[in-house]
Formats: structure tokens, C-alpha cells, sequence
């Protein structure tokens, strides 16, 4: 179910005052952040955010098609290091 | 046969045969002959000439179908998988993208069974 439009998107604030600030002084430094729950306002279009995916910060630069998708979605959490390939498992085996 | 959008009608009640258009499921199929005042059991080719031009209108004015709704569709997608973000990614490897298990299942996206592990 979608969240309530009288709710408005849900933005941290720490990550607002910060992205505001970004803005104003047009500074290009990348801005950490944890706060994967955080939707991305059109206002954040052009920033550069490193998204924590529980490991390290994955740089994502923001583009006008990200609006209204939550940060979290642009840095992956898993990583899949793909399974053993046909040709190892026989090497295994004999 | 009656024609509409680009495709055939079978001859079956006017209801189910409008759903045999892409982009029209039972609720918009009895929506549209309502407005256009037919019984929803009238059998397909029993329609006369003024009931099919009168479905077809109704169908191009108010309903996405067929290839332009199919594009729209596709557009989405490549709209995911342009932008890098988790459901983008979940679409490029063809695998499940709302969160379904995978460890089983999940044969609609991933395709039939790649044999494992055969025996010697």
C-alpha cells in the first residue's frame, strides 16, 4: 500500500539541512549518508550522496529519474559472488 | 468476426471476448459495454456493425492497449534498469523483482531448470 499523500515524501532532516547546504554554497563534495529510508526530493537533483549499504558508501549521483525513489535502492547491500561453474565442480570431484 | 484494435474476437460473450485485447481485463470489459449499453451476453459475432464502431471508439478514446500499452510497459522497465537501482538490477538479471524467494520457485522469471551437478 502507498504512503498517504497527506504525509508528504519522508525525508530525514539531518540529511535535508545538509543537502540545502549543498546547494546553496554549490558544493560537488560527496554527502554520506546512512539514511537509506530517505526518499530523493527534485530537489537533490545534480548532488552527489554516498549511500552506506552496511559495509562502505557507494556514491550516487543523483538524476532527475531517482525522484521519488528512496536512496537505499542505489547502493546494493548483497553482493553475489556467483556460483561455482560447471567446470570447477568436476575439478572438485575427481 | 468482428475486429477490434488489431485484433480478433472470438465468438464468445461480448464480456470475455474483450478481454482477448491486451490491456483489457474483465472489470474494463464490462465497464466499456455498459457505457455502450450491450448485454454483456451477447455473443461476439452477433454484434452488429453500430455496436462494434461503437466499442471500438470507446476503446481508442478512454483505454491504452495493445502495442501502445505494451511500449508503456517496456518504457517502464528500461526506465529501472537505466536508473542502477535495486528493481533495475533485479530486471537485467531476469530474476524476481518484488522480493520473492529464490532459493525455490521463482520459474516464471529465471526460466526453465539448468541442469545441475549431472550424474557420471
Amino acid at each position: 500500500m502507498p504512503r498517504s499523500l497527506k504525509k508528504g515524501p519522508f525525508v530525514d532532516d539531518h540529511i535535508m539541512k545538509k543537502a540545502r547546504q549543498a546547494k546553496e554554497t554549490d558544493d560537488r563534495r560527496l554527502i554520506r549518508t546512512w539514511s537509506r529510508r530517505s526518499v530523493v526530493l527534485p530537489e537533490f537533483v545534480g548532488l552527489n550522496i554516498a549511500v552506506h549499504n552496511g559495509n562502505k558508501f557507494i556514491p550516487v549521483f543523483i538524476t532527475e529519474n531517482m525522484v521519488g525513489h528512496k536512496l537505499g535502492e542505489f547502493a546494493p547491500t548483497r553482493t553475489f559472488r556467483r556460483h561455482t561453474s560447471k567446470s570447477d565442480k568436476r575439478a572438485v570431484r575427481r | 468476426m468482428p475486429r477490434i484494435v488489431g485484433v480478433d474476437l472470438p465468438n464468445k460473450r461480448s464480456v470475455v471476448a474483450l478481454t482477448y485485447i491486451y490491456g483489457i481485463g474483465p472489470t474494463s470489459a464490462a465497464k466499456i459495454l455498459d457505457k455502450v449499453q450491450i448485454d454483456h451476453s451477447v455473443r461476439a459475432n452477433d454484434l452488429d456493425e453500430a455496436q462494434v464502431t461503437a466499442i471500438r471508439s470507446v476503446i481508442e478514446n478512454d483505454y491504452k492497449v495493445e502495442g501502445e500499452l505494451r511500449g508503456e510497459v517496456n518504457m517502464n522497465i528500461k526506465r529501472l534498469m537505466d536508473l542502477g537501482n535495486y528493481r533495475g538490477l533485479r530486471h537485467r538479471r531476469g530474476l524476481p523483482v518484488r522480493g520473492q524467494r529464490t532459493k525455490t520457485n521463482a520459474r516464471t522469471r529465471k526460466g526453465p531448470r539448468r541442469i545441475f551437478g549431472k550424474k557420471r
